[in-house]
């Protein structure tokens, strides 16, 4: 396609992009820069049924004088996103200077609200993406090789995953796993130990979270993979079983290198999808033993009575920050291979 | 058929001859949680509306709209039904009008000390009270001879002895789920052992201190005796363990008390249910709990005419001997001409025993979030007491900083 072609034939789409991604993107970004105004508190006497009370109460006439001099709020810098509860640069100085090993280092660290919930993030992204990509890929060549009559019933059944909504997916996963449910009640017998819960210990919990994510997210794999499958030319496999290559030959040097973009493809969505992990977190009530980027963000935004715009918008931007960096070197390598074609 | 005609005709009269409110214009539209006892306010406020339009949002998520609901101008809603926690944000941001002109004007046979007065203005108008309390199988404590535990130490105590009797494997419930209902819990504990959360006039924390240790010290022997998944467990959770006959003690609130006694479930389960009041800690004498009220407020983004018109809707709720009488066991009203019934044991008890309300200050919201995340791994038995409550204080003031209370 020439590159004018292209041009108009992505203008729509690229103006609807900047203008609900886009934007969006950049009055978060000036968000996270700027905090509340300071405060301007006075007591008062306060009563209620319970009687008499005296305490504290925001000043209006003195808040909203300010509030309407400066609506952004106080310029923070990047103070929100170095604090306590993002990067956390002063504490993790102290951490160094005050711990005496390395392991009590990490301990501290991991302590950390951001650092703990990026640690769930990475380990769910770096154990859900590959194994989707494997299932998804496992499962395409085996239904490719079933016959045609109940190819369809079966496709249907793989992808189900996918069509349940995230949130009921786990909540089914989550009541089957409780303690009375029919996989804890059964996993306890098999374990002989009546305290196994599933969803007490923090290990645990992950795994499942990990199984769960495996689960949900083949279907997408297997799709792709299905359909890049049907375009793999007939000639050189045939070639290859006359000159007696095995079927796992057979995958590896002519199957494999023939949908290897596609591959690329989905690891690619699927490390974007996994790293904004959210829904299972809710579904599984997890929230004790597993947070990730973006429940912080959530948390941020309606968990506290206060919204704490600046702290959300900040976790937003590294969130935003940490994918590109995830996804740099299958960019990068995209990049060179397109090069090379041309 | 015939029947149910009368009865909806009958119905229907009733109310608008008794609702004799008189509102000519005027648009009222109300946000509130979703209970019983809040659902029957409404409606009672509903019964006369006259010819004014009216709308209500009853939401769980309550809390998730209200500010920015309140916010725009005109606002979405009118009044917000509100509770000591929530009216802070509602506060904080400016978003209520004072009511006593309302008050003055129409709010005739609204009790003073249904008032909730700040700074010398009325800024809501509270119909109903709530707080955590006790409840316990009077059977079950029968057959071990317990007596009914009036400290949590002996709730643990009884907790144990019913453990060791093999009857029950987790005796004991409450609202745990990490986050809001687990930070609530702490809030109550410390409370109980006399704790303050803030320097005295200031929103510095200090919450870092023997008196929360010796909570986070409480709370973690009661989850040691309920069961396993107590950090997924909400008020629903645990009413259902209690219905299934799990658990023969449990701290719950009280505006829950009517669905534990209604017909539903096991008759034998819900005779041997009862009520006390809320248990105190640590040889203190007031509970371990804290008192609630919940009341109306009215947006002050809107017309002075809606504002008048949504007025008096509620402020006939807000006096309604009616309501109060036919929906005694529904909640404990603040009405004049409540008489308080079996299921209103625990608030009674906790008002007798000076039980301190919900701290209404700015920065709580700041500080419960905070609990709520923070002392999961004291829990779980991840770190230490000290630490917990090291980083409770130390999230909260990040937030408080961003927030511009420090």
């Amino acid at each position: 396609m020439p590159n004018k072609t292209f041009f108009w034939f992505f203008l729509p789409t690229g103006l609807a992009m900047i203008l609900f991604i886009g934007l969006p993107i950049i009055s978060t970004g000036i968000q996270s820069f700027y905090a509340q105004h300071d405060q301007v508190v006075k007591e008062v006497k306060k009563c209620d049924p319970f009687g008499c009370t005296v305490s504290i109460v925001v000043d209006q006439e003195k808040t909203s004088k300010i509030r309407e001099e400066k609506p952004l709020g106080k310029f923070n810098g990047f103070g929100t996103y170095v604090d306590r509860n993002h990067l956390a640069i002063e504490e993790i100085g102290k951490f160094w200077n005050e711990t005496n090993t390395f392991g009590e280092f990490v301990d501290q660290v991991t302590n950390l609200p951001f650092y703990k919930a990026l640690i769930f993030t990475l380990t769910y992204c770096l154990f859900v993406t590959p194994n989707v990509l494997l299932l998804g890929f496992i499962i395409a060549l085996s239904l490719n090789a079933v016959t045609r009559r109940i190819r369809g019933p079966l496709i249907f059944g793989t992808i189900l995953p996918m069509i349940v909504t995230p949130l009921v997916g786990s909540l089914v996963l989550f009541w089957m796993i409780d303690a009375e449910g029919i996989i804890g009640a059964n996993l306890q017998m098999l374990m002989d130990d009546p305290y196994l819960s599933l969803k007490s210990s923090k290990t645990l919990t992950w795994i499942t979270i990990i199984i769960y994510g495996i689960w949900h997210h083949s279907p997408f794999a297997f799709v792709v993979f299905y359909a890049a499958l049907q375009t793999v030319p007939q000639e050189p496999v045939e070639a290859a079983i006359i000159d007696g290559a095995s079927r796992w030959q057979r995958v590896r040097h002519i199957v494999l290198p023939h949908i290897y973009p596609v591959v690329t493809f989905v690891a690619l969505i699927s490390l974007m999808d996994n790293f904004r992990v959210f829904e299972p977190i809710i579904g599984f009530s997890a929230e004790g033993s597993a947070q990730s980027l973006s429940w912080l963000i959530y948390d941020n935004l309606v968990n506290e009575e206060v919204i704490l715009f600046g702290s959300a918008a900040a976790t937003s931007m590294m969130t935003i920050v940490g994918i590109a960096i995830l996804l740099a070197p299958v960019l990068i390598r995209t990049w060179k291979e397109f090069r090379t074609a041309r | 058929m015939k029947k149910i005609l009368i009865s909806l005709l009958f119905l229907l009269f009733g109310t608008s001859v008794y609702a004799d409110c008189n509102i000519k214009s005027g648009s009222i539209n109300i946000l509130a949680n979703d209970f019983p006892a809040l659902r029957t306010f409404v409606e009672t406020a509903k019964g006369c509306k006259g010819s004014a339009d009216f709308k209500v949002t009853h939401s769980s998520e309550h809390n998730k709209i209200a500010v920015p609901a309140l916010t725009a101008n005109p606002s979405e809603f009118s009044a917000r039904i509100a509770a000591n926690s929530s009216i802070v944000p509602l506060m904080n941001q400016d978003l209520i009008r004072p009511l006593d002109d309302l008050v003055k004007k129409y709010g005739k046979g609204i009790q003073d000390s249904q008032l909730i007065t700040i700074d010398g203005k009325i800024m809501a108008v509270a119909f109903m009270a709530n707080t955590q309390h006790l409840y316990y199988r009077e059977d079950v404590l029968k057959e071990l001879g317990i007596a009914v535990p009036k400290t949590y130490e002996e709730v643990v105590a009884a907790s144990e002895k019913i453990r060791a009797s093999g009857k029950m494997q987790y005796p004991y419930a409450a609202a745990y789920k990490a986050g809001w209902n687990l930070a609530e819990e702490f809030v109550n504990m410390y409370i109980g052992h006399g704790g303050e959360f803030f320097k005295a006039g200031t929103a510095q924390p200090s919450i870092n201190n023997a008196k929360g240790v010796a909570t986070l010290n409480m709370l973690k022997k009661l989850a040691g005796l309920s069961n396993p998944d107590y950090l997924t467990h909400d008020s629903e959770a645990i009413k259902v363990e209690w219905e299934s006959g799990n658990v023969a003690l449990m701290t719950l609130w009280a505006s829950r008390s009517g669905t534990l006694l209604d017909d539903d479930g096991d008759a034998k389960i819900t005779a041997a249910t009862k009520l006390t009041g809320p248990a105190t800690v640590a040889g203190g004498n007031i509970p371990a709990a804290t008192l609630w009220w919940d009341g109306f407020t009215l947006a002050k983004n809107r017309s002075d005419a809606d504002a008048e018109a949504t007025f008096r809707a509620l402020a006939h709720a807000a006096a309604n001997k009616k309501m109060v009488a036919d929906a005694a066991d529904q909640a404990v009203w603040l009405i004049e001409g409540f008489k308080p019934g079996p299921k209103s044991i625990g608030v009674i008890e906790a008002v007798k025993m000076k039980a301190k309300p919900y701290p209404m200050l700015p920065q709580m919201g700041l500080m419960h979030g905070a609990l709520g995340s923070e002392i999961v791994e004291f829990l779980q038995g991840k770190e230490s007491a000290e630490q917990a409550l090291k980083d409770v204080e130390a999230a909260y003031m990040s937030k408080a900083k961003e927030q511009g209370f420090l």
